[in-house]
């Protein structure tokens, strides 16, 4: 007797949060049994209004799973249905059942893909095991999310933030916002593309990319999944150089491959690699960053500057936001939502600017109508490369609703 | 009282039912917004002479327990307390177990607003000593009203609902207890000063006036005079002192908090927005808003807004907070009327400032008065646990029908000019915009708008709100629009819980009539 309860004990998986403190997540208990159907107990701060939906829920999930014979215990804090498949999921799962078998919630109409070189000013952090964060994540206007699997993930965690991420990639609307998710360095992240890429996110971000090689195996991998789920929806990469080797890999890195259509900096490993102390002007990392701009550039991709950690500081924030535009970068990443307003005015061109380059735009067309080879403005002449930013201003600037 | 009896139910103008009778009173079921007309005159206390106290002004008497029973405490009488003490309040509880040492039975406690730490009163009911309470209820003494075991019905009036219940003679308060931050032996009493320091004591003054006694109690006694008074000691019987009327940790906080949830911010972000794209927000406006953590951030917010437009406001009302006093510091305001004080920077200023002036529920709220100040206010930012696609409210019950919150100033200030609830769309997984109210507080054709995350409601009824903000890019969109996202977002509608079918409460409308009934629960 007593080793058939170990037995069974071994077998027990579990997963989730609850708590007083814990919102809009679920702890899943599931206890395999030989015999006795499901027995599903049900604890929940919402059980007067969801709990029969909460129980034919986990019914369902359990059924795709194959389990039959279990004793589900379900502690809710109010979490979403996608949140509920997720959490019994990953119990399951480390209960040693249901592998391979995926419980998907039902899709969302997709938007169109993104762009290789569509507006990236502000991407916002989102831990991916905190699944109240994901929920309102894109109201607050960022141009993209990031669903983070990496160091917002605690180690033990990794599974099931991946199967949470999965189902939000699928139920949740992150509205206008491009889909980023941050998978964990290779090879544990090749496990992470397997669970996201069928879900077609926008982009991935490669963190600690040292080599073109590691791009490449992240290409393939990808292709790879695509192939067998039949997907074309092209998936961007992003990789995050953070170490002094990627620094100094950074061209080799930005041009490895077709699929990558940003590179970014990550800050915080940077200065520990170096050993130094960040500091509020940056003077450690300008090398870095100059040169993630110029290989960018040179690999005809978007700069993307690091993320900016002091929450509270929004002068500061200003301060490197207005800084980094002018060294190049295209925008940056937020860990707040606050933080998104002032990234975006930043980021955004002048009215000076945008007068100068519309008195640009307007020579070159008036130069063409008359068939002359050459656009001057005033006593200027004005070269081709000129004209050619002058319109991506005009063109940023009427994406951003600054032109009257 | 006996315990409840079998009460015949009737449905009111609202389409809700609520009781005939409560507590042995006829009551008067919701007519419909400025339908009940009220007649007659005032309640009014006996005629007293000054022959009877003492001409050096002295009224101290040694402790509660003589000055209740020179007061003649009896079963059955009403005992009135108030809340500027918050949940830190000693004095309420203090006057209660003092009846109950005399053997007092079948009290009826008519608090301002009762507080969790309040939950002895619980012992109380149990006991016979109090039948039941008329006053906000939440907490524990909510659970204990919602579960059916006070013997008598709870009633639930707004702040100017319970001045307008004295003076019109709905509630007879047998003896007031004021509690007093600083007082003379006359019984003047002042809230701005001494160690249990509270700003206005504007809840307690009808209780002052009508009342057939009143006893002040204090644990900082002053030589006559007492300067400011707000309580005229021409109205106090007896003055008790005390080592301490309130635990100053629970009176006032230090800094009430700005909400740090970014989807609170959103909210609060709106709503300053909403009021600067409505021109609501001009030189010479007004607003009030609460002290909870979307309203504090919301004066943030119109406050940088005010700045870059060059925009003063003529008056502000509180429950004053830091971000209000830094308001009127800065010159972003001409006054503060305030209702009550709710942090330390509150009561700094009003002690300080002559521009921070005390009201009370008599100015501010009070419906069948020549006016009150709520009206005049061009812009109120409310709370809510529920809001119907008619922007009916509900302000006091959980969806499961447990009491959670008081009225408080809510439905007075439904007056506005403008009036705005800063709601979440649902909260966990629990809609907030919902088929029907559990419990209707504010009828929908008072309530303006509805700021959510997910977007802002105006009341087709306010069209001229609606055409002051076109051209605006705000996310305007309807109630239901919003309602039908947030049940996709949740899986659905949710259950409608089981309410009981015996009414345990009742919440008045401001001019007495009864709007809706509280059932109880499990």
């Amino acid at each position: 007797m007593s080793s058939r309860i170990e037995a069974a004990a071994k077998h027990v998986g579990e997963a989730g949060h609850s708590g007083q403190e814990i919102r809009s997540d679920v702890q899943v208990l599931i206890e395999p049994r030989q015999l006795g159907g499901i027995d599903i107990e049900l604890e929940s701060r919402v059980k007067p209004y969801y709990g029969d939906a909460i129980r034919r829920q986990a019914e369902d999930v359990l059924e795709s799973l194959g389990l039959r014979h279990a004793r589900v215990v379900i502690h809710d804090e109010g979490a979403l249905p996608f949140v509920i498949a997720a959490r019994i999921e990953s119990a399951a799962r480390r209960a040693g059942l249901g592998e391979g078998t995926r419980v998907l919630p039902n899709r969302l109409s997709s938007l169109a893909p993104s762009a290789r070189d569509r507006m990236r000013r502000s991407r916002l952090y989102v831990p991916g095991n905190e699944p109240k964060y994901f929920i309102n994540a894109a109201l607050h206007g960022a141009d993209a999310i990031i669903l983070d699997l990496e160091d917002s993930v605690h180690p033990d965690e990794k599974d099931a933030a991946r199967v949470l991420v999965r189902n939000a990639l699928r139920a949740v609307d992150f509205l206008r916002c491009e889909r980023m998710v941050r998978i964990n360095q290779l090879p544990l992240g090749l496990k992470d593309l397997e669970e996201i890429v069928p879900e077609s996110p926008d982009l991935i971000l490669l963190p600690k990319v040292e080599t073109s090689r590691q791009v490449l195996d992240a290409v393939e991998k990808m292709a790879e999944i695509k192939a067998i789920f039949g997907i074309t929806r092209r998936t961007w990469l992003m990789p995050i150089l953070e170490s002094a080797l990627g620094i100094e890999k950074a061209y080799e890195i930005a041009s490895a491959s077709d699929e990558v259509a940003a590179l970014t900096f990550g800050l915080e490993d940077y200065t520990a690699d170096l050993g130094v102390v960040k500091t509020a002007t940056g003077a450690e990392s300008l090398f870095a960053r100059q040169r993630v701009v110029n290989a960018a550039h040179a690999a005809g991709i978007q700069a993307i500057d690091s993320v900016f950690g002091d929450v509270g500081d929004v002068d500061a924030l200003r301060t490197w936001a207005v800084n980094s535009r002018a060294m190049g970068f295209e925008g940056m990443g937020c860990v707040h939502p606050s933080q998104i307003t002032v990234i975006h005015e930043a980021f955004a061109p002048t009215a000076a600017e945008i007068e100068q380059a519309r008195k640009i735009v307007a020579a070159y067309n008036e130069a063409q109508e008359k068939g002359l080879g050459v656009v001057s403005l005033g006593s200027k002449m004005i070269d081709a490369p000129v004209v050619q930013r002058a319109r991506k201003l005009m063109a940023q600037a009427e994406a951003m609703q600054l032109l009257k | 009282m006996a315990i409840l009896e079998e009460t015949k139910l009737t449905r009111n103008t609202a389409g809700r039912m609520v009781p005939e009778m409560v507590n042995g009173r006829r009551q008067v079921p919701y007519l419909g917004v400025g339908k009940n007309r009220p007649a007659g005159n005032q309640a009014g206390p006996p005629i007293r002479t000054a022959d009877d106290y003492p001409a050096d002004g002295d009224k101290r008497v040694v402790d509660l327990e003589t000055a209740l029973r020179k007061c003649g405490l009896r079963d059955g009488m009403v005992i009135s307390s108030h809340h500027h003490l918050r949940d830190g309040d000693r004095v309420a509880l203090m006057a209660l177990e003092a009846a109950a040492r005399i053997g007092i039975k079948d009290l009826v406690w008519f608090p301002s607003a009762s507080f969790p730490s309040q939950k002895r009163a619980i012992d109380l009911m149990d006991s016979g000593v109090i039948d039941h309470i008329e006053g906000s209820m939440n907490g524990p003494l909510g659970d204990y009203c919602t579960q059916g075991k006070m013997r008598g019905m709870g009633i639930l009036r707004s702040h100017g609902g319970r001045w307008q219940a004295i003076q019109d003679s709905e509630v007879h308060i047998d003896i007031a207890v004021i509690a007093a931050p600083t007082a003379d032996p006359f019984g003047n009493c002042d809230g701005s000063r001494g160690k249990s320091a509270c700003g206005s004591l504007g809840f307690a003054l009808a209780d002052s006036t009508y009342a057939d006694h009143v006893i002040a109690v204090t644990d900082n006694l002053v030589s006559f005079p007492c300067v400011p008074w707000q309580i005229q000691g021409n109205h106090v019987d007896y003055v008790v002192t005390v080592d301490s009327i309130g635990d100053s940790s629970k009176i006032v906080s230090g800094t009430m908090q700005i909400t740090r949830s970014p989807d609170r911010l959103r909210i609060a972000e709106l709503v300053a927005l909403f009021l600067r794209d409505a021109g609501i927000m001009r030189n010479g406006f007004s607003f009030q808003a609460g002290a909870g953590g979307i309203a504090l951030a919301f004066v943030g917010y119109l406050k940088r807004m005010m700045k870059e437009a060059g925009v003063k406001a003529r008056f502000v009302r509180g429950g004053s907070t830091k971000y209000l006093v830094e308001l009127l510091e800065e010159g972003l305001t001409d006054y503060i009327l305030d209702g009550q004080t709710f942090d330390l920077d509150g009561v700094r200023s009003i002690a300080s400032n002559s521009r921070h002036v005390a009201t009370s529920p008599f100015t501010s709220y009070n419906y069948h008065g020549k006016g009150n100040f709520a009206s005049m206010v061009d812009a109120v930012v409310l709370g809510a646990t529920e809001v119907d696609a008619n922007f009916n409210a509900n302000v006091v019950t959980h969806s499961d029908g447990r009491l959670l919150h008081g009225i408080g100033g809510w439905q007075n200030c439904l007056a506005a000019g403008c009036t705005i609830l800063a709601v979440p769309s649902f909260r966990d997984r629990m809609p907030v915009i919902v088929d029907e109210v559990t419990t209707l507080c504010g009828p929908g054709e008072l309530i303006d708008v509805v700021v959510t995350e997910r977007g802002i409601a105006i009341n087709p009824r306010r069209q001229d709100l609606i055409d002051a903000v076109k051209g605006s890019r705000l996310p305007f969109r309807s109630l239901p629009e919003i309602k039908a996202e947030v049940e996709r977002i949740c899986g659905g509608k949710p259950q409608r819980p089981k309410r009981g079918d015996r009414p345990v409460a009742i919440v008045k409308w401001v001019d007495g009539t009864v709007l809706d009934s509280v059932w109880q629960v499990g």
